[in-house]
């Protein structure tokens, strides 16, 4: 196949837009940022774990979840009970009525910590947790739904009703959950101050190891036949059932790894900020998330971290000076992505930057190309990057 | 959960709750109905729906400023002129946004939907700025003040039975519109077939827009009805939204008769709950049966089985 | 046809007694008909016949109300469509629906019938027999030069091949074509004409098809539909001959 060596060319241009990145995140930021603004970047950069399994669903499969929020809130939730409870030791807490249980359980006058507490004294369970708890509900949800052929705007709405359906629950029941303040006032990790700027700039490595793990993972399955077979479901659903594809045991698997990295997003958020709250949840919240992964370019998982990076930046900018007019920015930010740069950041770099990188590139091509291979590689596997001819699959005016 | 009542104390309270979900009910189906039409006629989904009727109620408490500054003879009839023009600025402002944005995105669905949640944001923020972020309340008339004396118990006070039979002529009036009228028999052709319509002379760019003016005009009526019965703050309509969304859904999204069967029995499960549970907690259990039962039967409840 | 009715094992496929109603419209109603074994069946009739349905029943895109469809002794009425097409049912829909963003030899990859569920898709890798299978397919439907260009840049006839080229490659028992011919050009028609002979050597299949010379082209036996019912069966010159098909053709 003729186009094999250009494409291998193109897996080595990806392969520098990552360490780009890399380098961006793991030694730039942190050199050039104080602590506390280090802190906040990881904070934002939580949210990009949402965004590239937006991408993933959405961008690729087509299926808008406006209740990404909820996994996110699960595995932070998950986290952040397994960090209360270890601030919670009876000698911490001996001025309580009930010592030993979390301080918001004592206020509302609970006297013994909920069963379902009581696994989150495990470390490793509350890892499990973090991930399978939201895996399980995107499972019962996308089974429940795929299954039955719900998809489109149905699913969003269903999606964003169990949004608000555990943001009102977790609420309501004070005792159980912190209410609307959430979970907070979390200190320590396994005896690990995590309050400390030491401490801080820890964790903000670990995040953007774990957001790396996700995007090679997401990476792995987009460039496998699993993520043609997204793409394909997305524009042509009934032609990929008759070619003997389980449509919906698709849907769910992409579904649920979305489910996974918000999850482990929000445990990262919980470890980060220091507390979680429903308002990390909701309606609003989630749609939010969707607008991350709009911005960077719905089908680009590397475009889905600089989206949460931007958005979440310039939300922290304009609520420190002009807070009125966020609003309008973000308003005006969802209906300008959707019209006039449907495929967001990725899609203008393509058309704008990679032309020139292609000139400055240029002598690399030809030489590339004098080393032609056979048609049976896998290198010809790894065009369904980021930067492929694939990115055609949105074009909506298709009747 | 009954314990403790009487049998006539407990009908006293399904009674009251009864009649409290109705002034529910009739918020949702004048909410919904907006939101059907678009929906079902379109397939097009308003999240900005909750601030159109928002600016309905705005535009009622601006007309009952005015009427008692300047005309405060003619107070007790200014609802009626108030909305009115709630229907008006809404479907002015309805078929505005469609021209702008929502015809660029038919065959978009997911993307109307994160345009419109944009443009909600918007507005949102808009009345903030102009009308600030408190509610405000409009003062009603004298003759809408009262209530109805049924037994010892049980009273039903008029501003609700008003906003109840507002509901039910609009909801007459757009089945009439819809299944009765020329235009709306153009309307249904546009859904079925839309080449087709056109090749019989159905200007179908003007039929969507102004379906979408239609139902942004019906959310203004019942922004308008909304004023009677609550206060009016910015994020007042983001509350309804999700609901009404279930609403719709939960209805079927093509049948008129589904949405308000929908809307009457999500109404009553709620309010009846809330008396005996948390409202938090009634609100929660509504909702999950609702999505509990879509996710069994996603169609709806009246929805067609046609072929696909 | 009674006598057939005796053993459903001899046919390759058996449809028997199928219904489908639509908001009480029989679209398909009481329909039985037979298949043998590499037999090529054309089903004909007036628009609304319930042609497509069928079709659509046996793939399971559509849900029967009663009646059984029995492929090599397997009841298809129960499966859901990617069991049905893993059963051996390949079916090709009346507009072209192709890959368009893939080229034509990832069409043809991607229904390569190995690698289909969640898993098998994520370990799947194109290896030697992967590339040979979709070679030799390629070869079958004249797209030999445009394997590796996208799907979309190819002709409306083109893309009919294609869409045959990937039920070929999933090695169906019996394929089934709705309209192949629809649109195309005459020369493209002949092709097409000569790709379905090289198919019948070693498949079943079943076509919907309008053009009456086409129909004579190919078929060993023709089925005529009218209002979801069977209204006559044989061959060509049999059917052309009976007089409920002449009146339903020109009765009205």
């Amino acid at each position: 196949m003729k186009s094999s060596s250009p494409l291998k060319w193109f897996g080595s241009r990806e392969g520098l837009y990552y360490l780009a990145l890399a380098f961006l995140l793991a030694v730039i930021l942190p050199l050039v940022l104080d602590p506390f603004r280090l802190n906040m970047v990881g904070k934002y950069l939580t949210y990009a774990f949402v965004a590239i399994g937006l991408v993933m669903c959405w961008g690729k499969a087509g299926i808008l979840s406006l209740g990404q929020g909820v996994f996110f809130g699960l595995g932070g939730y998950c986290m952040a009970m397994f960090l209360k409870l270890e601030a919670s030791t009876p000698e911490a807490t001996a001025i309580q009525s009930t010592p030993g249980i979390p301080d918001f359980m004592d206020w509302n006058q609970l006297t013994e910590l909920p069963w379902f507490w009581e696994p989150f004294h495990s470390f490793s369970f509350t890892l499990i947790a973090v991930i399978g708890v939201p895996v399980l509900l995107a499972f019962v949800i996308g089974f429940a739904m795929f299954t039955r052929r719900v998809g489109g705007v149905y699913f969003a709405i269903i999606t964003q009703a169990i949004a608000a359906i555990l943001t009102i629950l977790i609420i309501g029941q004070q005792g159980y959950t912190g209410g609307v303040n959430g979970i907070t006032d979390l200190q320590t990790l396994k005896g690990w101050d995590i309050r400390t700027d030491e401490a801080r700039t820890a964790l903000y490595f670990v995040c953007v190891g774990m957001l790396f793990l996700c995007l090679f993972v997401a990476r792995l399955v987009q460039n496998r036949k699993l993520g043609r077979i997204l793409v394909a479901m997305n524009a042509q659903e009934m032609r990929v059932r008759f070619s003997g594809y389980d449509v919906a045991a698709f849907k769910i698997f992409v579904f649920c790894l979305a489910a996974a990295f918000a999850g482990i997003g929000g445990a990262m958020f919980t470890l980060i900020v220091g507390f979680m709250s429903p308002s990390f949840i909701g309606i609003v919240a989630s749609i939010e998330m969707v607008i991350f992964c709009a911005l960077g370019g719905r089908l680009s998982i590397l475009g889905a971290v600089y989206g949460a990076l931007l958005v979440n930046a310039a939300k922290s900018g304009f609520s420190e000076s002009f807070p009125e007019l966020w609003p309008f920015a973000m308003g005006a930010l969802f209906i300008g992505v959707v019209l006039a740069f449907p495929n967001g950041l990725a899609g203008l770099y393509r058309s704008y930057v990679m032309p020139l990188e292609d000139r400055l590139f240029k002598r690399g091509k030809a030489e590339a190309q004098t080393s032609a291979e056979p048609v049976a590689t896998t290198a010809s596997a790894e065009k369904t990057d980021d930067y492929d001819p694939m990115i055609n699959t949105y074009s909506p005016e298709k009747s | 959960m009954f314990d403790g009542y009487t049998s006539s104390e407990l009908m006293s309270i399904f009674a009251m709750q009864g009649f409290a979900g109705l002034s529910l009910f009739s918020v949702f189906v004048l909410m919904a109905m907006g939101l059907a039409i678009i929906f079902g006629q379109m397939g097009v989904i308003n999240m900005a729906h909750g601030e159109f009727m928002i600016l309905g109620a705005y535009t009622t408490y601006l007309t009952s400023s005015f009427f008692q500054s300047y005309l405060p003879g003619l107070f007790g009839g200014y609802f009626f002129f108030a909305i009115i023009l709630a229907f008006l600025i809404c479907a002015a402002l309805g078929a505005l946004v469609e021209w702008l944005m929502i015809r660029h995105l038919y065959h978009r669905p997911l993307d109307t939907l994160l345009a419109t949640w944009g443009l909600s944001l918007i507005m949102q923020q808009a009345y903030r700025s102009i009308f600030g972020a408190r509610e405000v309340g409009v003062d009603l008339p004298e003759w809408m003040m009262g209530a109805f004396q049924v037994t010892d118990l049980v009273e039903l006070p008029i501003n609700g039975l008003f906003v109840m039979i507002i509901a039910l002529s609009i909801a007459v009036a757009v089945y009439l519109l819809m299944y009765r009228s020329g235009w709306g028999k153009n309307v249904r052709a546009v859904v079925q077939n839309r080449p087709m319509a056109e090749a019989v002379g159905i200007n179908s760019a003007g039929i969507d827009r102004a379906t979408f003016a239609l139902g942004c005009g019906i959310a203004g009526i019942a922004g308008a009805a909304f004023t009677m019965i609550g206060s009016t703050g910015p994020s007042s309509g983001q509350a309804y939204i999700v609901d009404t969304f279930l609403v719709v859904v939960f209805g079927g999204a093509q049948s008129l008769i589904g949405t308000i069967i929908s809307a009457f029995g999500i109404s009553q499960a709620q309010s009846t709950m809330e008396f005996f549970l948390s409202g938090s907690m009634a609100k929660v259990l509504t909702l999950l049966v609702v999505v509990g039962i879509l996710m069994l039967r996603p169609e709806g409840l009246m929805a067609l089985k046609v072929r696909r | 046809m009674s006598a057939a009715k005796s053993k459903g094992t001899d046919f390759l496929l058996a449809v028997e007694g199928l219904t489908v109603s639509f908001d009480g419209f029989k679209a398909v109603d009481d329909l039985s008909f037979y298949l043998d074994p590499k037999e090529i069946r054309v089903i004909i009739g007036p628009n609304g016949a319930g042609k497509t349905t069928v079709l659509d029943l046996i793939c399971g895109k559509t849900k029967a109300t009663a009646g059984s469809i029995k492929f090599a002794g397997k009841e298809l009425t129960k499966l859901k469509e990617h069991q049905i097409v893993h059963s051996g049912v390949g079916r090709k829909f009346q507009t072209p629906s192709v890959f368009e963003d893939l080229t034509v030899f990832e069409n043809l990859e991607v229904s390569y019938p190995q690698g289909h569920s969640v898993m098998g898709a994520l370990a799947f890798k194109r290896d030697r027999a992967v590339v040979e299978a979709v070679e030799e397919v390629a070869e079958t439907i004249f797209l030999t030069d445009a394997l590796n260009e996208p799907a979309a840049s190819l002709s409306h006839g083109q893309k009919q091949w294609l869409e045959i080229g990937m039920l070929l490659i999933q090695k169906p028992d019996l394929l089934m074509l709705d309209e192949p011919v629809a649109g195309m050009s005459v020369a493209e028609r002949k092709k097409t004409a000569e790709l379905l002979r090289v198919i019948t050597r070693d498949h079943t299949v079943l076509v919907i098809e309008h053009d009456m010379q086409f129909v004579g082209d190919i078929a060993d036996r023709v089925t005529v539909m009218h209002q979801g019912k069977v209204l006559s069966e044989g061959s060509i010159e049999h059917v052309k001959s009976d007089p409920k098909v002449i009146e339903v053709y020109l009765g009205h």
